[in-house]
């Protein structure tokens, strides 16, 4: 089956909680409500054949409501649809950060969730174990939300009375706003012309 | 700077017994070294055992990351004197290009180092000239008056 | 000495009951199971990896994985970073290939682009793959022989290495973390003379390849300490989401260069070697054999270089030649755009999984236009590969633990990023 006739079946399956494929560059990706998504993953495995999770991942659209984005890749492997891929997205708000796990569908995503937790801060329920993996034990913050700077918070350490300090930027890196191209009646240049990295405070000595 | 300092220091220097914190790339660069066309067994430091108990050089090779630094100074902290630090590549001097919130900025933020190597990753040669000028730095130290600042053996054992 | 107690567990079987029979009597016997700490500093040459293992003797009965040890913020150092920027931290993603990072990263962001880089770009970039694979798959089975006790392996894999290090240094300038590809092409075509010593080197290999499979795979200890380790099963390995030679060692007929073929692969004639039982040495003799089909692709691609442009051309978004940057008016500018403000990508997302020796490193991009990505993850096989040990640990002896680790193949740097 090709891709958008996985798109079809799942919008049969769950009536009124998936949205309409979309394409780019050969890839279908499909936008589920976050309360089916245990289901949709058993139904594209047991039924449709994606029994391979690839990946799973988090977006932080700030400013957005729902903010988050959790992101899974599905894949055949074997079986009739061999070789097929889709992406699967469900959106997550802020004020209820939390999605069903899949674990009790795909063993792998295990780890997947974990990380996603560690870096954004999306709970999953049902998780057996839901610890952080990149990021030390008792690390107060969620990285790779987009209102926490690269060069980190300080924080505390387990043990020893250690602690992380904040790297110095030192004026870098040096940005480009991720903006749309430039189209004639733009701002000028100036405007968008890299400029040094917002944290660019000195170093406070040792 | 007596003959004894001189013949202490020169049977150190030759036989720097390093204990190899390989943590990232750098370390793939720190085995190359070590393997036949770098040798550097030459310079008496082939002896890489993963004790540090029974080493006296700590070649940092590679990212610490805040995670990773409490391990690291616990092992520099079991080594037992005369011991020196290396800092190979641009991670282990100064956080090299990972300026993020999970990076030490340089291992010089929680030991002592000796020689900076700087290079992503330094080529062997680089590795075996920091060696050399830290062999160049053994010669100079003061060991003799080192030794009689240390308490006599019987009261040496503390709580 | 408790009735639970077994002397000798002589057989994968008995010592998996004897597992499963301590866990559920619970700790009934004398004293307590020990907590072993298999630190982040060890001596295999797999990284900063922490394992705490729950052992009962010498079996061990759980096993908990504690990653980030490496964890540098790769993802978030991506969102800082125009495309082309973030093509040096590619390299140190798996340290053992970083040819193979720096082309799965340029591929999918000429996938995001809608570019295709023109056919020498596209051979050279085969090339830089295969020797990345050679090199990665080299050290792989040379960390293993070392750590099931074949120090002499070690040493000549690194000898092989260094050829390979000579040739990528010919290339590139660098020896590894090369930095080699640019969003839309290369930095630098082929030096000359650089065909000629590819080809010789390939030439010797294939009596080193036998070198190295005369001195482990008849070996008796390598073998008693490698059959029947660490068997993962067919569901198992799908249902954890490995791939390479992990996956590939349990049967599973996945390769990205044959399942979904990018660069020129779908031309090349050459085999994908499969395990039947999933164990270790199942792992290593794919790994071998990968070995011989890598110096088939590169026999292949060397002869058959076509001649052209290596780029996809300045109009689009590769920097145009330097002479012409310093005098010509048009090309100054396009050059300081295209430098400060990046390539400009199309609003979009998208997934690009290429075969590298560790199994599928996939870049997943989220763009809302401009010279920054909005959100890059990278799907680190490494990282999938691991989260089988909570799994497949237990039940073996403690020696066993390293034999898996060699034979599992992974890198911190990709596993953390």
């Amino acid at each position: 089956m090709a891709a958008p006739d996985l798109i079809a079946s799942l919008q049969r399956q769950f009536p009124g909680k998936v949205g309409q494929g979309r394409e780019f560059r050969d890839e279908w990706s499909v936008e589920v409500d976050r309360e089916i998504i245990r289901a949709a993953a058993a139904y594209l495995k047991e039924d449709l054949g994606l029994n391979f999770l690839l990946d799973i991942s988090s977006v932080d659209h700030m400013g957005d409501e729902p903010r988050y984005e959790v992101v899974y890749e599905f894949a055949g492997l074997g079986g009739p649809n061999d070789q097929q891929h889709l992406r699967v997205k469900t959106r997550v708000s802020e004020d209820d950060a939390s999605v069903d796990s899949i674990v009790s569908v795909f063993q792998g995503a295990d780890w997947h969730e974990r990380e996603v937790f560690d870096m954004m801060g999306i709970t999953f329920n049902g998780h057996p174990d839901l610890r952080r993996i990149l990021m030390w034990e008792g690390y107060p913050y969620h990285p790779l939300k987009k209102d926490f700077p690269l060069e980190g918070l300080p924080s505390d350490m387990p043990g020893e009375g250690g602690f992380s300090r904040v790297s110095p930027m030192e004026g870098g890196p040096f940005v480009a706003p991720p903006a749309p191209p430039p189209k004639i009646g733009d701002a000028p240049t100036t405007v968008r012309e890299p400029r040094a990295h917002p944290a660019a405070h000195p170093e406070k000595p040792v | 700077m007596t003959t004894l300092d001189a013949s202490i220091n020169w049977m150190r220097k030759n036989s720097l017994w390093p204990m190899p914190m390989g943590l990232a790339c750098c370390a793939i660069e720190l085995m190359a070294a070590s393997c036949a066309r770098f040798d550097i067994a030459r310079f008496g430091a082939e002896v890489m055992r993963f004790s540090p108990r029974q080493s006296d050089l700590l070649i940092v090779a590679g990212t610490v990351t805040y995670k990773m630094a409490l391990s690291a100074k616990r092992i520099w902290d079991q080594m037992p004197e005369p011991k020196w630090c290396i800092a190979m590549g641009a991670c282990a001097s100064s956080g090299g290009m990972y300026r993020s919130y999970a990076v030490l900025q340089g291992i010089d933020r929680l030991l002592p180092v000796d020689v900076y190597i700087s290079g992503c990753p330094p080529r062997p040669e680089a590795l075996l000239e920091g060696l050399m000028r830290l062999q160049n730095k053994i010669m100079l130290e003061r060991s003799t008056e080192e030794l009689k600042k240390l308490p006599p053996p019987n009261e040496r054992v503390a709580a | 000495m408790p009735e639970t107690f077994v002397e000798f567990p002589d057989s994968m079987e008995s010592a998996a009951l004897h597992a499963a029979e301590a866990d559920s009597a619970g700790k009934g016997h004398l004293g307590q199971n020990l907590i072993l700490n298999m630190g982040p500093s060890h001596p295999s040459t797999h990284g900063v990896l922490r394992i705490m293992l729950e052992l009962d003797g010498e079996i061990v009965i759980r096993a908990l994985p504690d990653v980030g040890y490496l964890h540098r913020g790769d993802e978030k150092i991506a969102e800082n970073m125009t495309y082309n920027q973030f093509v040096p931290y590619t390299d140190r993603l798996d340290y053992l290939a970083p040819l193979a990072n720096n082309v799965a990263y340029a591929l999918a962001v000429e996938k995001l682009m809608g570019w295709t880089v023109p056919p020498r770009g596209q051979v050279i970039r085969v090339i830089c793959c295969e020797l990345a694979r050679i090199s990665a798959h080299l050290l792989g089975m040379g960390a293993l022989a070392m750590d099931t006790g074949a120090m002499t392996v070690f040493l000549y894999i690194f000898t092989e290495r260094e050829k390979i290090y000579n040739l990528i240094e010919l290339l590139t300038g660098a020896r590894f973390t090369t930095s080699y590809t640019r969003i839309g092409g290369q930095i630098r075509d082929l030096p000359p003379g650089f065909v000629e010593q590819a080809k010789e080197f390939v030439e010797q290999f294939k009596g080193k390849i036998d070198e190295l499979d005369t001195l482990l795979t008849r070996n008796k200890i390598f073998v008693d300490r490698n059959k029947g380790i660490g068997i993962i099963s067919r569901e198992d390995a799908i249902d954890f989401g490995l791939t390479g030679p992990d996956l590939r060692g349990s049967g599973v007929d996945y390769d990205v260069r044959k399942a979904r073929p990018y660069l020129t692969y779908s031309e090349y004639d050459f085999d994908i070697p499969l395990g039947s039982v999933g164990d270790c040495y199942d792992r290593y003799l794919c790994r071998l054999e990968e070995l011989r089909q890598s110096v088939r692709i590169l026999e292949q691609a060397l002869n058959r270089l076509p001649d052209g442009p290596i780029n996809v051309g300045d109009g689009k978004g590769f920097l145009p030649h330097k002479d012409k940057v310093l005098t010509k008016m048009e090309e100054l500018i396009h050059q300081f755009i295209l430098v400060t403000e990046g390539i400009q990508a199309p609003v979009g997302e998208v997934y690009f999984g290429a075969e590298n020796p560790k199994g599928e490193l996939g870049f997943y991009i989220q763009s809302k236009g401009g010279g920054v990505p909005y959100r890059l993850k990278i799907r680190a096989p490494s990282f999938v590969n691991l989260s089988i040990l909570t799994k497949l640990l237990p039940g073996h002896m403690m020696s066993d633990v390293v034999a898996i680790l060699g034979s599992l193949d992974f890198v911190m740097g990709e596993c953390d990023r």
